[in-house]
């Protein structure tokens, strides 16, 4: 399945809320103001480092680039583009955007 | 304009750009402000301090990048601009990632330069 965020993790709940249903296994693709997830540095990385053993974890290459941060991704987060975005969609069963 | 009828103005910015129109609003609400030689400043606080982080390159999201406007603040004479520090901290940010200078300041300073201002209007 495909878990899409959008909303900032440090203002919302979104990221919390489908890190703790998502099932081993799943994808997840940070887009939008949940890019600022993907960055290093920040107060929940590791919380992030975390959901990555269990968890694939992608973000929009775009609307990092858009925020100034594309030299912060964590290492192991894989960045994609639009194309890409399509890719997740189609190769999963189902996808849930967490708004 | 004669020294009572200047008030002070401060403009909270809590929000990320892009995601949502409020940090872009803000902007255009704060250059309004200027015209009037009014007393400004600005806050940058909780997900409000990526509107000033560098490098932004809105290209691939076709959206307007923004944020040189905040180097032509100074221009309008728009020069108190305050990040809170535990925000810019728990982001991963430091001053040297900003694209302006500003005053950074504890949240206890914050509370303090808060209660001074005459009007506070939040986005």
């Amino acid at each position: 399945m495909l878990h899409i965020i959008n909303k900032s993790p440090l203002t919302n709940n979104s990221l919390d809320s489908c890190l703790r249903v998502a099932k081993s296994g799943g994808d997840i693709l940070l887009i939008e103001d949940a890019v600022y997830a993907a960055t290093s540095g920040s107060a929940l990385e590791g919380k992030i480092l975390e959901a990555m053993g269990r968890l694939n974890i992608y973000v929009l290459q775009p609307d990092l680039e858009a925020r100034g941060l594309a030299d912060r991704i964590i290492t192991g987060i894989a960045p994609v583009d639009y194309g890409g975005f399509v890719d997740l969609t189609a190769n999963n069963s189902n996808c849930q955007s967490w708004l | 304009m004669s020294e009572e009828n200047i008030k002070k103005f401060m403009f909270v910015n809590r929000k990320a750009p892009y995601g949502t129109i409020y940090a872009l609003e803000s902007l255009e609400v704060v250059l309004i402000t200027a015209a009037f030689d009014q007393d400004v400043s600005l806050v940058f606080m909780d997900d409000g301090v990526y509107q000033l982080k560098k490098g932004q390159q809105t290209k691939g999201i076709e959206c307007k990048n923004f944020s040189p406007a905040y180097r032509a603040l100074e221009g309008y004479d728009i020069e108190k601009l305050y990040v809170e520090k535990e925000s810019m901290e728990a982001r991963g940010l430091s001053e040297e990632d900003l694209l302006v200078d500003v005053t950074v300041l504890g949240r206890a300073e914050m509370g303090e330069l808060m209660n001074q201002q005459d009007v506070v209007l939040s986005f």
